[in-house]
């Protein structure tokens, strides 16, 4: 969004407001002009090109587009761009760097918690603030923090597995 | 220090974890939507608020003024470029965009290209259409009626809604078993319409280069290779000029079969904007006007003598199509493989007949990992075989035991004409019942149901029939269905395959490796697996169906063995002897009894390009590539149980076991499999007790967002028990069958016998899908017997 030359493109229609947001997106301090209606799972995929988040659905149950906000797990196509103006938002490519995985990322892959990988992002994320506030879920705990994430291949047990093992290493455990 | 992902060698087939979820799990894989070219414009679609009506007028006018909008397309505007209908892959057409009249709700009538998805929804809002209405058809039963309105009127001649009337078996010989038999059962049963709701929707970038004429379409399909042929043949694109990108899926089951007009519409777009277009639907267009699945009404009934001897089934079904028959099933096949209904058991005689109909609903039928309706073909045999137990009051499990196939008897032609290739189905039962302690399970429930208490086991053993299929009598739409494959090896020993299936979730990229793996000795590590792309693949069918390792992963395996065969003669002039003096040894070859005279397949590679002499006749390099055509079909099959609890007071459904015995003979990648099976039983928690598309009676879909079709969260499942047994397909390559879909075919019936089985102490034989709390109350109700029970 920086550079020598920046090409406007999608130049709002002149009656149509715009505002300038600020938001800490995995750390780094990312400034947009937005419209007011634009929706943050679109700012963050369009926008800022952070194509992890995705969207199934249109309705707010599938969860695909799960985000931390200053920590907590919000839907992404459920709030405007502009609340996010001022807040830390926390991506799957925030999750960690590209040399290393974060536990819950080697959790999915060594349990097979994932298959098509499209509601893995967001899964994750739900998973990382379950664990950032319970170290040591049960079961039953990890299905319900999960349960406003819909995935349509693994039938979810592989997920639970991918959660506890996550929270075992992070533990210290393994 | 550099982080190696999936840094293990395994050989060959067990559990190896997937080369696809690194870039998954980091948010890097790249899916429709994600793909963003220099300049690209949005689409989006104006959809039908009637299910059935005559276009009056449509005015462009304000919408074409909006300053983001770049181009308006009506139906009418297609037709002047004969692209207003297409071509669907049953011989019927489809409307593009409506011409003449809406035929359901959701129909695509218009579209709109802008600047950004933003601007093209605004400017729909801007498009003025009249509609005239017309009478609506929704019940199936009622498009046959005369008198009936007749939603197809574009097609000449046509003056019902019939589509079309099949039949299988022979129908003499299956009423005379019928009219001499001790205990006939009826049972009318529905399998609501379902819709495959893949989590990420259909969508397409077009890109069509003005200059050069070719076109490159990213898009959300199955069969890339199938949908390039079928573009060339609907726009009149020359075939070498179209590249389809099938980029990763967001999972499929069915949906993203069939060519949508969403996709026509963008490539239309490119064509006329001379830019790339995007088009991607939401989540309510997908459940509404893509492919949904299922749909029968079905008349079963079920002959036996007293004693509990399966003899004949027959069955009566009435197909709902929607408004155009849109099925994805091999062309001599309309009701796709409905006709393995006789399942697992060996039975004397069998028909079954059929009409399909036209209603004013979108089109589809063929989707959800139905393998082409065997999950229709099963529900009716295990539910008939439990009424029969009901009936004869007999344990459905020695029912089952009385009449199952046995492993002396196949190959087995049933007497519909399926040649079942292998299977030991007693043993798999017996797996079921011992890891689900049945006998234990049956005491328990014996026990609550003197307290009272509602608790169901439920039990199917089914048959599936997967592979399609061999080409003297299986094509789709005149494409035989046949895979390819291509191995190359490089000169450092490291290989490429490329496939013609399509993975959209299912692990292709490791299994595939693997297959090769075991037949050539190079490290699955050092094998990548493309697909997706018909510029960089072989020509083939696709996934769909369970095919993929009945027929891609036969031409993998038959091309790594041209592939080893030719490293045997490079080896005989490596170790200068002749080649019937060598052995292979997972890698190796090494001269016969002398296993320090040896090379490696590495060896061979680097020979193969090299300066090295080569045998006489023998080219350079080391690769080979195979159109594998199947001689016929494998037959996976399963057993299942699923223990229920109903909560008397509120008719609410727990699923709180779930036991699924699968048997798909050699196992690639056990790990994968059981991540199949455990979606699998998901779909059929979720049909059986959730999932259903519904209409009122003007035609309104009263499931078109997750609101109201409802899927199963973690919440609603159970840990799943699985189990498996080995009997190997004899005539696939390495003994595998496919497997993808057994679960979800095989598990409904499972649940919905469950369910009827804890609901015994009210005498109820059957309640339809799904089996939500409301109708298993109202049928509780029904029965009168609630207050005294409760």
């Amino acid at each position: 969004m920086t550079g020598l030359f920046e090409e406007i493109r999608d130049e709002p229609a002149a009656d149509v407001p715009v505002r300038r947001v600020a938001i800490s997106v995995n750390g780094e301090r990312r400034v947009a002009n937005v419209e007011p209606r634009l929706l943050l799972a679109h700012l963050l995929r369009q926008g800022l090109r952070l194509t992890g988040t995705h969207t199934g659905c249109d309705t707010t149950n599938c969860g695909a587009c799960t985000v931390l906000f200053d920590g907590r797990p919000i839907k992404s196509c459920t709030m405007l761009a502009v609340q996010a103006d001022g807040h830390e938002v926390t991506t799957v490519e925030g999750l960690a760097g590209t040399s290393e995985l974060h536990p819950i990322q080697e959790g999915f892959k060594d349990e097979h918690g994932l298959q098509c990988g499209f509601c893995t992002p967001g899964m994750m994320l739900a998973a990382k603030a379950l664990l950032d506030e319970n170290p040591d879920p049960t079961e039953d705990e990890v299905r319900w923090a999960l349960s406003g994430n819909l995935c349509r291949c693994t039938g979810y047990q592989n997920i639970v597995k991918s959660v506890l093992w996550a929270a075992k290493k992070m533990r210290g455990e393994s | 220090m550099k982080f190696i992902d999936n840094d293990q060698r395994p050989m060959g087939h067990g559990r190896m974890l997937r080369k696809e979820d690194p870039r998954f799990v980091r948010g890097k894989g790249l899916f429709v939507d994600d793909v963003q070219l220099p300049g690209m414009l949005h689409l989006a679609i104006l959809r039908a608020p009637v299910a059935h009506g005559r276009l009056v007028s449509i005015d462009v006018t304000v919408a074409e003024a909006h300053p983001k909008v770049k181009l308006v397309v009506t139906g009418a505007m297609l037709a002047q470029r004969k692209l207003a209908w297409m071509p669907t892959l049953s011989h019927d057409v489809q409307a593009v965009l409506v011409t003449d009249k809406v035929r359901f709700q959701g129909q695509e009538v218009a579209f709109v290209v802008a600047e950004d998805r933003y601007a093209a929804r605004d400017a729909l809002e801007l498009i003025d259409v009249v509609y005239e209405p017309l009478p609506v058809v929704v019940d199936a039963r009622a498009a046959l009626d005369d008198g009936a309105p007749v939603i197809r009127d574009d097609l000449a001649g046509r003056t019902d809604n019939r589509i079309f009337d099949w039949e299988t078996g022979n129908r003499a010989a299956t009423d005379a078993v019928f009219a001499a038999a001790d205990v006939v059962v009826r049972q009318d049963m529905v399998y609501p319409r379902v819709h495959p709701a893949p989590l990420e929707t259909c969508a397409a970038v077009a890109d069509h280069d003005a200059v050069d004429g070719a076109l490159t379409l990213w898009c959300t399909t199955q069969a890339p290779h199938a949908h390039r042929t079928l573009y060339a043949l609907i726009a009149g694109l020359p075939e070498h000029q179209i590249r389809v990108i099938s980029p990763d899926i967001g999972g499929g089951f069915g949906n993203k079969v069939p060519i949508y007009p969403g996709y026509v519409c963008a490539i239309v777009a490119s064509m006329l904007t001379g830019r790339p277009v995007k088009w991607a639907e939401d989540r309510s267009e997908n459940l509404t006007s893509t492919c949904f699945a299922r749909d029968y009404r079905m008349r079963g009934e079920i002959a036996a003598t007293r004693d509990g001897r399966i003899r004949a089934i027959r069955t009566d079904v009435l197909a709902d199509h929607g408004a155009f028959n849109g099925v994805a099933a091999p062309s001599r096949y309309p009701a796709g493989f409905f006709g393995v209904f006789t399942g697992s058991y060996d039975i004397e005689a069998a028909y079954a007949s059929m009409t399909a109909v036209y209603t004013n609903k979108a089109p589809g039928g063929i989707a959800y990992a139905c393998s082409f309706r065997i999950t229709e073909a099963v529900y009716l045999i295990e539910r008939l075989v439990d009424c029969l137990a009901h009936e004869l009051d007999m344990d459905p499990v020695e029912l089952r035991l009385k009449n199952l196939l046995r492993p002396d008897q196949f190959p087995y032609t049933t007497t519909t004409g399926w040649t079942y290739d292998s299977g030991d189905y007693e043993a798999t039962l017996r797996e079921a019942l011992r890891i689900a302690d049945y006998a234990g399970l049956r005491r328990e429930q014996a026990e609550k149901r003197a307290r009272g208490e509602l608790m169901g086991i439920g039990v199917s053993c089914f048959t599936e029939a997967v592979g399609a299929g061999p080409r003297k009598d299986m094509d789709i739409a005149g494409l035989a269905m046949s895979d390819g494959a291509e191995l190359q090896v490089h000169p450092t020993g490291t290989a490429v395959l490329r496939v013609s299936c399509q993975s959209q979730g299912q692990g292709h990229e490791t299994t595939f490796a693997q297959i090769v793996a075991e037949q050539i000795g190079i490290a699955p590590a050092d094998i990548k697996v493309v697909h997706g792309d018909t510029e960089h693949t072989p020509f083939g069918l696709g996934t769909y169906g369970s095919r993929s390792t009945s027929v891609s992963g036969a031409a993998a395996v038959v091309a790594a063995r041209k592939v080893r065969d030719k490293a045997m003669l490079i080896a005989s002039a490596m170790l200068e002897i002749s080649v019937t003096d060598l052995v292979w040894d997972a890698g190796r070859i090494h001269v016969v009894g002398d296993p320090n005279s040896s090379v490696t397949i590495q060896d061979v590679a680097r020979w193969a390009y090299g300066s090295g002499e080569l045998p006489e006749g023998v080219d350079g390099g080391l690769a080979a590539q195979v159109h594998y055509d199947p001689s016929s079909l494998t037959y996976p099959n399963g057993a299942y149980i699923c223990v229920v609890d109903v909560d008397p007071g509120t008719a609410v459904v727990t699923v709180r076991r779930f036991i699924a015995v699968d048997d798909c003979g050699t196992r690639i990648n056990p790990m994968i499999i059981e991540g199949q099976v455990h979606r699998g039983l998901t779909d059929g928690v979720g049909m059986a007790l959730m999932e259903m598309i519904a209409f009122d009676d003007d035609g309104n879909c009263l499931g078109a967002s997750l609101m109201d079709y409802l899927l199963p969260s973690a919440l609603e499942v159970p840990d799943w028990e699985t189990g498996f047994t080995v009997t190997p397909s004899p005539h696939h390559p390495i003994g595998a069958k496919g497997v993808g879909e057994s679960a979800t075919v095989g598990s409904p019936p499972a649940v919905v016998n469950a369910v009827l089985d804890a609901l015994r102490p009210y005498g109820l034989r059957h309640i339809d899908m799904p089996l939500t709390p409301s109708r298993v109350w109202e049928a509780i109700s029904s029965t009168g017997l609630r207050e005294s029970t409760a």
